[in-house]
């Protein structure tokens, strides 16, 4: 059976099966209870499960974040909501040196199947410290899985795997699209594996690389370039940021020969240099030009006037394929 | 350079101060009746633990001067605080140790030889019995007492009978992770024990440059949980101290902070040189002389008839080869393998690990054919 949904509603159906239908599952963050969630994502879980199992926490990160890690070491399959994805930092501590350790430390005796879900990225017109895309801190750290979806189904099938893996995933939800369009969305429970990009439009002449909000940005380039000039672009949605899914990548290369990178995230250290290394491990001699990279800039997310002078446009994107086609 | 004065001395002192609970005085003298509450077999017990881990202290220590052991932290001076309060415990009960908490781990059930293996740098020496909850030690300060909310939380939400321990020292009580464990076990009243060991301390620092509170149990007040300030030497009133929190919180009554006052007589760790930060030599006379917690408990077993030096010599010298049976198991144990750094990052295997390890591996071979 299938419904149109948003990706918010995707998400809050995710958890909302995933509650119903395995009871150590657990929703903490501030504001989900009672109020369902800033972004409404846990709308009707309180009413529906209760207080125990969608919890209205105190606010302070650390304490969500170290108290869910408790909760998952003793048996309990935490979901936490992190308000936005600047906000997490005071539990940066807790994800890296315990979450993403334990596992590796106790020999394999104590996991943490903990989510960490949080909104991500620019383009709502957010106040300072809501558009922040700092994939690369938690991409940075072993022991962690990263994953963020572009779409309502993906973002389902994703957050059901998430909240089933042994390990914690961070969760990044692009806020921008939490509510940009209704698409497709199977009732019933399914998994989209974490680790598997997705080839989203076949082509020929280039492949961009993309994820989240970008995803749409580089097919309407893609599509424009198409019109314009007759190139046809493949275009790979990543879904999940860490571990790459090295295969598609190299495929993809090998296939058109030239690539570009498109994130949101500054571009030094950003997933994007990662990408291009591993192209340049395994598939450098059948490039055919640079690979370049579109990203938001090294200066801190500015205020919303300029956001979108900050985050890659389809014109900087054409201007990125034009550039390396005509290398 | 000006030292610093002693804080616990300080501590001790009563003016402007809370009373401590103490049972057993410092010359081995009983102030409020144990009886029905702790009887020989128990006190023979403690006794016998302080003696195993001080001698177990020690030989860590030489073990790191002769070069066969890392960096180690020392807790001698400590025994009555982590003994008292492990033996107040179950044996499902969840444990959230430091580093230096190693004889409260062990009590706990922690095999010697795999404390041993930890500061040998060995993973394996992180690694608890099975079915047991010890967690491995947390280097972090702080950070581990929102895991024991956690756990205790779990527990409550399951219906099962345990506790949760978070053991961390004065200089914790400056975290935020402090205050954000405290806040959240209130909130949720979980089954959780937050046991302080104030030794005066965090590394350099006395606690009076720690914090203008006069003492860490006064803080339970803001979060309107219990708060209990004991003597950390008294292993009596630390072990009743912990018992009562356990039934507490096993009533559903929620958590309790606990502050014991003790001492370290060494080092922080065997990096460390505190005669640059204090008077070394007196402050640890003092102590050992006037607060120690084995010689007060061994006074009141003389006393009391139940001990005498032929039974001590008798134990320390099966401590001793508890001891060396441990040590020869941790120095035998099998060389690590650089391989086994890249198993349980993730439950399930990765691509990119297994790749490092297979480059390792061809390293490592090239290496053997030299």
């Amino acid at each position: 059976m299938s419904q149109h949904l948003t990706m918010i509603q995707a998400i809050t159906e995710a958890m909302d099966q995933k509650l119903g239908q395995d009871d150590r599952v657990m929703i903490l963050g501030q504001d989900i209870g009672v109020n369902g969630g800033v972004f409404r994502s846990t709308e009707g879980l309180f009413e529906k499960y209760g207080k125990d199992r969608v919890v209205d926490t105190p606010l302070a990160e650390a304490g969500i974040i170290g108290s869910a890690i408790g909760l998952a070491l003793n048996g309990m399959v935490p979901v936490v909501e992190i308000q936005f994805l600047a906000f997490i930092y005071p539990g940066f501590e807790q994800i890296v040196s315990h979450a993403a350790r334990m596992r590796y430390r106790t020999r394999g005796q104590f996991g943490v199947p903990l989510v960490i879900r949080t909104p991500y990225g620019a383009g709502i017109r957010g106040p300072e410290l809501h558009s922040e895309s700092v994939e690369t801190f938690f991409a940075h750290t072993p022991g962690l899985k990263v994953v963020a979806p572009s779409n309502p189904y993906d973002a389902k099938g994703l957050l059901i795997s998430a909240i089933e893996d042994p390990d914690p995933v961070i969760f990044l939800e692009p806020t921008k699209l939490y509510r940009a369009f209704k698409e497709e969305v199977p009732k019933e429970m399914y998994r989209i594996p974490i680790g598997q990009a997705k080839v989203v439009q076949e082509g020929s002449d280039l492949t961009i690389f993309a994820w989240g909000a970008m995803l749409r940005e580089a097919l309407n380039a893609a599509k424009k370039i198409e019109n314009e000039k007759g190139w046809k672009c493949e275009v790979v949605d990543l879904r999940t940021l860490y571990p790459l899914d090295r295969d598609t990548i190299v495929k993809s290369i090998k296939k058109t020969g030239r690539g570009l990178v498109v994130h949101e995230a500054h571009k030094s250290s950003g997933l994007g240099a990662e990408i291009i290394s591993i192209i340049n491990d395994e598939a450098l001699i059948y490039l055919k030009a640079p690979i370049k990279r579109v990203t938001g800039f090294d200066v801190p997310v500015p205020q919303f006037s300029v956001e979108d002078h900050y985050l890659p446009t389809v014109e900087r994107i054409k201007q990125g394929i034009m550039e390396t086609i005509s290398f | 350079m000006e030292k610093t004065e002693n804080p616990i001395l300080k501590a001790y002192s009563k003016e402007n101060l809370p009373e401590m609970y103490q049972v057993l005085a410092p010359n081995g003298e009983i102030i409020e009746s144990i009886d029905g509450k702790i009887d020989k077999s128990l006190m023979l017990k403690m006794y016998e633990s302080m003696l195993l881990l001080r001698m177990f202290d020690r030989k860590s220590v030489n073990l790191q001067r002769q070069g066969r052991m890392g960096t180690y932290a020392p807790f001698e001076g400590q025994e009555a605080s982590q003994i008292g309060s492990a033996f107040a415990l179950s044996a499902g009960d969840w444990m959230f140790p430091t580093y230096r908490d190693h004889a409260a781990a062990i009590i706990h059930g922690q095999e010697m030889y795999r404390v041993f293996l930890y500061w040998m740098g060995h993973v394996e020496g992180s690694i608890c019995p099975e079915g047991k909850r010890t967690m491995p030690p947390c280097v972090p300060i702080a950070t581990q007492m929102v895991h024991a909310v956690g756990t205790a939380w779990a527990s409550k939400l399951k219906g099962e009978e345990n506790v949760s321990i978070a053991y961390f020292g004065d200089g914790a009580t400056s975290e935020g992770d402090f205050h954000e464990a405290l806040n959240f076990a209130g909130v949720y009243k979980t089954p959780t024990i937050f046991f302080c060991q104030n030794n005066g301390y965090a590394i350099s620092v006395p606690f009076e440059k720690q914090s203008a509170s006069k003492t860490i149990s006064q803080r339970a007040d803001a979060y309107d949980i219990h708060g209990v300030r004991v003597d950390g030497n008294d292993i009596f009133a630390v072990w009743l101290t912990v018992k009562e929190a356990v039934e507490r919180a096993l009533k559903g009554e929620g958590p309790t902070l606990i502050e014991a006052i003790t001492f370290r007589y060494g080092a922080h760790t065997t990096a460390d040189n505190p005669n640059i930060y204090r008077n070394q030599e007196d402050i640890s006379t003092f102590w050992r002389e006037n607060r120690d917690p084995i010689t007060r408990l061994k006074k009141l077993l003389i006393n009391k008839g139940f001990w005498n030096e032929e039974q001590e010599e008798m134990v320390l010298k099966q401590i001793s080869e508890q001891i060396d049976t441990h040590l020869q198991k941790a120095e035998e144990y099998p060389k690590a393998d650089p391989l086994d750094m890249f198993n349980h990052v993730y439950a399930e295997e990765s691509w990119h690990i297994n790749e490092q390890q297979q480059e390792l591996k061809q390293i490592l071979k090239k290496d053997v054919k030299k």
